[in-house]
Order: structure tokens, then C-alpha cells, then sequence
């Protein structure tokens, strides 16, 4: 069952009584890469984990097509600033699976095969905690991806990595989505945007102030504030 | 000075001729320490996990009191559990009073809130490191709880290792409920107490060696056994 269309009516999250997103008005219908863009304290990751159902929901309906628990279930999250269980490298691989019952063979062999992919082949029965920034950020997309989720959110995958683990998680999220992951990807990172999205999402003071085609956004944009961020002026 | 070299004179003749009356106490000091150390951490650490992971009225005063229970008067305790035992008291029935079953029930109640609240300190730390993790991986409250207490086994096992050394070492409430009955009931701090008493320092000293030997030796060997200073592990 499809997840998509995302519809999002009026949706705020708010924190001892002060708004930190919204109220959102969204439609989103599984576009490839979605980047959701905007200056610092726009409330990117809020947003992320609004739509993930990590953060609480104080106003309004967000609507999966196939409804919230099953939708859950079907997503994944990676974060900023990676979390790594304590322990090694295959087990942080294997976890997911082994809480959603798979058995022990199957799910060790699925990590292996994910451990390639993401090149830590070599590095299983290291603990993760132990990596490299960039090795934790491709273990986390890994072990997010190893579930098959039809939804894969990234608050900023790649703020803290140099180049070459930026390119290689570029390309994890590019076979993502070469074998149909839906992406709703958050950064600040004008290049990573223009290689990577879709569409965008920019957001402005907790509200989306633009939601159109990466083409027509980045030749385009429709608001003034968008303009002067693609222009690399302060926007507040 | 005399009675200290006499002290250690005597320990070291008691653990060379593998006194009988010595290994005795000493086996049953373990057998109530060490079965007071699984019960109780069969219940404060899944209860320290609880409280870590679940948000629920009164969690907080919990917490304090939990805090507070690790203060307490080990000799109230013994009190509290004589009245309990006893033939007048509501389990009296059982016939526990001056049994090891009565001490190892002490000695649960004294390290219980010992080790929960250890505990609680590091699941505490694990679980708002791990707490956007595994909301984001939809994993239920078991599950939350089975990864916390697994990937915190170290930091756990220091917690029940304080379990251990508090209890090896107590006194107060086994004397009162174990009633230091030679053959029976009697372990190594309840026989140092007996022996100071009667004025037998040499050989109470000699017993006090015995112990701290033993503490020593239990934390070693567990801290061994789950390597918890191997490099690049927890």
C-alpha cells in the first residue's frame, strides 16, 4: 500500500504554548527527493519530525494514505548528528530487523549485504560508536534503509562530513532513490539542494512559504525571502 | 599495632588451614549476598528502566523517594522485617524468622533502591541518547527497555556490584532477623561483630581481612568476566 499522497491540513506543533512550526498546508505526493530548505530556526527538523510523528501534533491532521501506524512503520529517520547503538557495527545493522521479529540468520545476512553497500563491509565487528563521522552518517543511512522504508526523512544528513563522505552519502541517497524511497531530505547546503531535489519545501518563521518543482525554484523562486536566501543574503 | 599484626597473623592462618568453621560462614555470606544481589536486581533494574523510559504522574516523586530508600537504616529494616516474620506478624506463618531466607529478604529490601537509583543515573544518560533513535525506528516499551538494559550492562553492573558490597558487608538488619545462629544463620560480619564482643580482636580482625579479600576478589572476577575495561567496548 502506497503511503503517498502526504496530505498535511493546519499542522502545528507547538511548545509550552510558543508555535515552533505551522500551521502547514501541504500536499505531497511522493515527488523523489523532496529537500525542505531555509535558514537556521525555520524549523526544518521540526518540521521532519512533525511529519514523521516524533514531535506532537497540537493542531491540525496529517494524513497518510494509508494511515499513521502502518505509515510509521514504513518510514525511517536519519539524523544530524548520528545515533549509534553501543555496539558493533553488524549489530547496529541487524537491530531494526530484530525488532521487527526477523530471524537472527536472515537478519545478519541482510546487514552484511547493507554493510557493502554502504562500503563498512570491512568494519562489522566494529563498534559503531567508535566510526568516523562519516562512516557513523553511512551506518545510519544503512541500518535506516535496511527496514525497505517507502519514506526515508534526513534532518541534514551531511552538515558535519567533509567532501568525500558528503559524495558517498549522496550516493546512498541516490540509489535510495533509484530503487523508489521517497526522500524528504532537510538542509542548508545550496549545492547538495540543486544536485539532489526534486522538489523543495522553503520554510520561513515555522511556516512553508513555497512548496513548487527544484527547476522552477532554484530558476524562479516565488518569494522574496527564497530569492534572498538562494542569493546567499541573510534571511530572517 | 600488636592486635593488627595478630589480626592478619590469624586471617593468614585461617585462609592457609581452610578453617572449617570459616568456610562455612564464608560460603553462606555468598549464598545470602549473592542470592539478595539477583532478586534484587531482578527487580531495580528493570524498574530503574521503567522510570527512564516512561513519563507518568508522580514519576518524579518516585525518583526522589527512590533516592531517599538508598539512606536507609539498615537495623530499621531488620526491624521491620523481624515484625513481619515473626509468629504475631503477618508471615509468621512461614516460619522465615532466623533463617538465611529472612536475611537474603533484608538485604533485598536494603539494595534495591541502591541499585535502582544507580542504575537509573546511566539508563537515564542512554536513553536521552538513544531516545529519538528508537521513537524514530517505532520500537515498543519492551523492546525500549530490553535495549537499555542491554546496552547499559556495564554501567549495571557497577550498580549491582555497589548492590553486592553493601550487602556483603551489612550487618545491622541480618543480625536482628538471621539472628546469628552458629551453623545456621551466622556469616562473616555478624561473626566479626560476635567476636569483637568478646573481645576476640585477633580474631575478628582476622575475619574483617577474610571479608575485604572476598569483596575484593567478587568485584575482580565480575569485572573480569565481562571485560569491562577491554578497549573500545561498554
Amino acid at each position: 500500500m502506497n503511503l503517498f499522497p502526504l496530505k498535511v491540513r493546519g499542522a502545528q506543533t507547538a511548545r509550552r504554548g510558543k508555535v515552533l512550526v505551522g500551521p502547514v498546508d501541504l500536499d505531497l505526493r511522493g515527488a523523489g527527493v523532496t529537500v525542505v530548505m531555509g535558514p537556521n530556526g525555520s524549523g526544518k527538523t521540526t518540521l521532519l519530525r512533525l511529519l514523521h510523528g516524533a514531535a506532537r501534533l497540537t493542531g491540525g491532521r496529517i494524513d497518510w494514505a494509508c494511515g499513521e501506524q502502518e505509515a510509521r512503520s514504513r518510514q525511517g529517520f536519519v539524523f544530524q548528528r548520528p545515533v549509534m547503538l553501543r555496539r558493533t557495527v553488524l549489530d547496529n545493522l541487524m537491530y531494526p530487523l530484530r525488532m521487527r521479529g526477523t530471524a537472527k540468520a536472515d537478519a545478519q545476512e541482510q546487514a552484511q549485504e547493507w554493510a557493502g553497500r554502504v562500503g563498512l563491509d570491512k568494519m562489522l565487528g566494529r563498534m559503531a560508536p567508535n566510526l568516523s563521522g562519516g562512516e557513523q552518517q553511512k551506518l545510519a543511512l544503512a541500518r535506516a534503509m535496511i527496514t525497505q522504508p517507502q519514506v526515508l526523512f534526513m534532518d541534514e544528513p551531511t552538515a558535519a562530513l567533509d567532501g568525500r563522505a558528503t559524495r558517498e552519502v549522496e550516493a546512498v541517497i541516490r540509489a535510495a532513490r533509484a530503487s523508489g524511497t521517497q526522500l524528504i531530505v532537510s538542509t542548508h547546503d545550496m549545492g547538495q539542494a540543486r544536485r539532489l531535489a526534486d522538489e523543495v519545501l522553503f520554510l520561513l518563521h515555522g511556516q512553508v512559504t513555497e512548496h513548487s518543482p527544484a527547476r522552477a525554484f532554484f530558476d524562479a523562486p516565488g518569494s522574496m525571502q527564497a530569492r534572498a536566501f538562494l542569493r546567499g543574503d541573510i534571511v530572517e | 599495632m600488636g592486635e593488627i599484626w595478630a589480626g592478619l597473623s590469624e586471617a593468614f592462618r585461617l585462609l592457609v588451614t581452610l578453617d572449617g568453621d570459616l568456610v562455612q560462614i564464608t560460603l553462606r555470606s555468598l549464598q545470602v549476598t549473592l542470592t539478595a544481589l539477583i532478586i534484587a536486581s531482578a527487580i531495580a533494574l528493570p524498574l530503574a528502566a521503567l522510570l527512564a523510559v516512561r513519563r507518568f504522574r508522580f514519576r518524579r516523586g518516585v525518583i526522589a523517594v527512590l533516592n531517599a530508600l538508598m539512606g536507609l537504616p539498615p537495623v530499621v529494616v531488620g526491624l521491620v522485617v523481624y515484625v513481619m516474620l515473626s509468629r504475631s506478624g503477618p508471615f509468621g506463618v512461614l516460619g522465615l524468622l532466623f533463617t538465611p531466607t529472612a536475611m537474603i529478604i533484608a538485604q533485598v529490601i536494603i539494595i534495591v533502591p541502591l541499585i535502582a537509583s544507580i542504575a537509573h543515573q546511566s539508563l537515564r544518560d542512554l536513553w536521552s541518547e538513544y531516545h529519538d533513535l528508537l521513537i524514530s525506528m517505532n520500537v515498543t516499551q519492551a523492546q525500549k527497555i530490553r535495549t537499555l538494559l542491554w546496552d547499559a550492562r556495564r554501567a549495571l553492573l557497577t550498580a549491582a556490584l555497589a548492590g553486592f558490597g553493601r550487602g556483603i558487608g551489612e550487618v545491622g538488619a541480618i543480625m536482628i532477623v538471621g539472628g546469628n545462629i552458629d551453623n545456621a544463620t551466622r556469616v562473616l560480619t555478624t561473626a566479626i561483630a560476635l567476636e569483637t564482643g568478646r573481645g576476640d580482636f585477633a580474631l575478628a580482625l582476622g575475619l574483617g581481612i577474610v571479608l575485604i579479600v572476598l569483596a575484593i576478589t567478587v568485584n575482580l572476577a565480575i569485572h573480569w568476566l565481562s571485560r569491562t575495561e577491554q578497549e573500545g567496548r561498554w
